[in-house]
């Protein structure tokens, strides 16, 4: 075990190194690209042997993962805001097609009005687009969630594409302490990459992403639907395995002082921590604060998730997107689908923060958990929210 | 694992829709999208060879040197063979007239 | 835990003097964070970067509101910018000056805490003949805060400027030399 203290962005880049895939290809852009950067460094100084192609936009980065990854090889990226929104076909066809492609998204505002900083409107966006997504909530969880995402998109079980989500800037820039592997350590735990059938296999010819007609495509999204369905118990072994060989424990969600908590605050990426940091302030103060982080938002872990929250007495549900809906943000709107459908009755508030880089500060979180306590006791609450803008009524600031 | 037909599952379809098998556009029976069928007339035909190759659907099959008569599964009527042919040795019909 | 927050202007270098802070308190077995502000950066344009040092895991991620210090690259930005702004009472304010501490408070009556100067300009341009205000201000923010002893930091120092500039040994003497000059130069610690 090596102690070192880099940022999220270097930690990604230095997981790809001990992975080595056989392919990288990217284009960069604010704030993942130094990911890239470093990575044709590596490439540069030969401490690795993957080949590195410089595409001219995001478009053609993840059609040549596409191509690389149908020909056998095994296959990482990463990229941010508009640059993932420009894959955005590319990346339906990455998932359909059942291409275990990882790639790092360093979380950044989908224009407009053009901004660098960090929200969650772009990897929300690719929700639907049969990626696997897990969200990170530190550099330590990036470099952990990278290796064990190569574990996880190769499974024979699952054979989809994975996005590590970090928040840009807030993780992506930040140095802060990590634990890493060894090189040989790393090498062994995410092994030979032997795809069952690949395109440049003479002896076995394929063809991939033919036309499917009405007759067929039905069942191949019923086919593609199953892979991130039996994901969710590979991400469980995975995390088991992976606490096996660092005593870091990773699942479906992560929780914090919910033992006795009254009151919790759902999170995802970096806010989980500053929530947990709140949560300690106010179990001083006798207050039964507890964080629940959610680490997988895709696959969604709806019966784990209702019944863990089933046992407080008020939620506040994070979003660190504005979903247009007018009936809240994308993971509200999954944890209430998810309560009701499994029979939990719980008050639950949705606030939209964070947007464009907004700092959530200590402050803004402790003021949630207010309003969980009195939401608690009886008093009407506004459901849903926006937390930190200014011109609300309900606002910390 | 490789089976496609209209009545493949979900649990059986291949992952992705990948076609495992070459050369298996033999068994997917096109001939049923013609309107109209070339007829070989065989005592006009010199085996010039000139219809053979360029035939699209590779429905014109050959042996030693000589053409055989049409592979109607996969013939899709498009008239490209008796076109080129300087012996009007292949006549169009239409396919409601035939008598096949 | 202590947190601190820097000013400086953009191509000052106040974002790699967080991280190089970052760097050697980890060398010392701390929890840090070393993270700046970001924004459409110009040269010139102020900007503020971040510390934390801790015991124990660093759990918070949003900005500092609250620092135990404040570090002030260029001491103009007093003028445009309230830079004492949540600097707890008890804490210290370390300004690149020429100016004595005292001249400092006089710019900003309303803070009672403590306020350092180091006139990294003249040390800089001493040592190194060029303008780097970054190392002798590190070695004011590690002489006011005690974040470690003075012997491991210049010891830690000196490792990392050899490895950072090995292909050019004046670089890593006159960055020596100007870290330990600092470090005795630092005014208002009586």
């Amino acid at each position: 075990m090596i102690k070192d203290r880099l940022s999220g962005n270097e930690a990604l880049a230095v997981a790809m190194r001990q992975i080595e895939p056989d392919v990288v290809a990217a284009y960069p852009i604010t704030p993942s690209t130094e990911v890239p950067q470093y990575f044709s460094s590596f490439v540069s100084d030969g401490k690795v042997r993957t080949e590195f192609i410089p595409v001219e936009s995001e478009h053609s980065a993840m059609s040549a993962c596409v191509g690389a990854s149908s020909a056998g090889a095994r296959t990482m990226t990463a990229t941010s805001a508009n640059g993932l929104a420009y894959m955005w076909e590319v990346l339906y066809i990455a998932a359909s097609s059942r291409l275990p492609i990882v790639m790092g998204v360093a979380n950044r505002a989908l224009s407009g009005p053009i901004n660098i900083n960090c929200d969650h409107s772009d990897a929300y966006g690719a929700r639907d687009s049969g990626w696997i997504q897990l969200y990170c909530e530190n550099n330590q969880e990036v470099y952990d969630s990278a290796l064990q995402a190569v574990k996880i998109a190769e499974h024979d079980m699952v054979k989809t594409p994975v996005m590590v989500c970090y928040d840009g800037f807030i993780t992506s820039h930040a140095v802060e302490n990590i634990e890493l592997l060894e090189d040989e350590e790393v090498k062994n735990y995410v092994g030979k990459y032997c795809p069952k059938h690949h395109l440049l296999d003479s002896e076995n010819p394929i063809a991939v992403g033919p036309l499917d007609v009405p007759a067929y495509y039905f069942e191949h999204k019923r086919n593609q639907a199953e892979g991130l369905k039996n994901a969710k118990k590979v991400i469980k072994d995975t995390g088991m395995a992976f606490l096996e060989l660092t005593g870091r424990k990773y699942g479906f969600l992560e929780e914090y002082m919910t033992e006795d908590a009254d009151i919790c605050i759902v999170a995802m990426g970096s806010t989980a921590g500053t929530a947990k940091y709140v949560a300690d302030m106010l179990r001083q103060k006798g207050i039964k604060a507890g964080v629940v982080k959610v680490r997988m938002f895709r696959p969604f872990p709806a019966e784990e998730i209702a019944y863990v929250l089933s046992r407080f007495k008020s939620v506040a549900v994070l979003d660190r997107a504005e979903s247009f809906s007018d009936c809240g943000g994308a993971l509200f709107l999954d944890v209430t689908s998810a309560l009701y459908v499994h029979g939990k009755k719980v008050k639950v508030l949705n606030y939209i923060y964070g947007l464009g880089g907004r700092d959530v500060t200590t402050d803004d979180l402790e003021y949630v958990f207010n309003e969980l306590c009195e939401l608690k006791e009886g008093k009407e609450k506004t459901v849903l929210n926006y937390l930190g803008v200014r011109g609300e009524d309900n606002n910390a600031i | 694992m490789s089976e496609i037909s209209k009545t493949v599952t979900w649990q059986k379809i291949t992952q992705g829709g990948t076609i495992y098998e070459s050369g298996n556009a033999d068994s997917f029976i096109t001939g049923d999208w013609r309107t109209s069928r070339p007829e070989w007339i065989v005592d006009k035909c010199t085996q010039c060879m000139l219809c053979f190759p360029v035939c699209p659907d590779s429905s014109i099959p050959a042996k030693d040197g000589k053409r055989l008569d049409y592979d109607f599964n996969h013939c899709k009527g498009c008239g490209v063979c008796a076109a080129v042919c300087p012996f009007d040795a292949i006549k169009m019909v239409e396919e409601i007239n035939s008598d096949k | 835990m202590i947190e601190i927050r820097w000013h400086g202007r953009g191509g000052q270098g106040a974002k790699t003097a967080s991280l190089l802070l970052a760097d050697i308190c980890f060398n010392t077995g701390k929890y840090v964070q070393g993270f700046p502000e970001y924004g459409p950066e110009r040269m010139g344009a102020p900007l503020t970067a971040y510390n934390r040092i801790s015991d124990e895991p660093i759990k918070v991620h949003c900005n500092i509101y609250e620092p135990d210090y404040v570090a002030v690259v260029d001491e103009t930005l007093i003028d445009v910018q309230n830079v004492c702004k949540g600097l707890k009472e008890d804490g210290g304010l370390i300004v690149n000056s020429r100016k004595s501490p005292d001249d400092i408070r006089k710019k900003i009556p309303f803070f009672k805490g403590r306020i350092y100067t180091i006139d990294a300009m003249t040390i800089s341009l001493d040592c190194m003949g060029k303008y780097f205000p970054n190392t002798p201000m590190l070695s004011a923010v590690v002489k006011t805060t005690g974040l470690m002893d003075e012997e491991s930091f210049v010891r830690d120092m000196e490792k990392l400027y050899s490895k950072k500039f090995a292909s050019n040994p004046k670089v890593i003497e006159g960055n020596m030399k100007a870290l330990k000059r600092a470090l005795k130069e630092v005014k208002g610690l009586e």
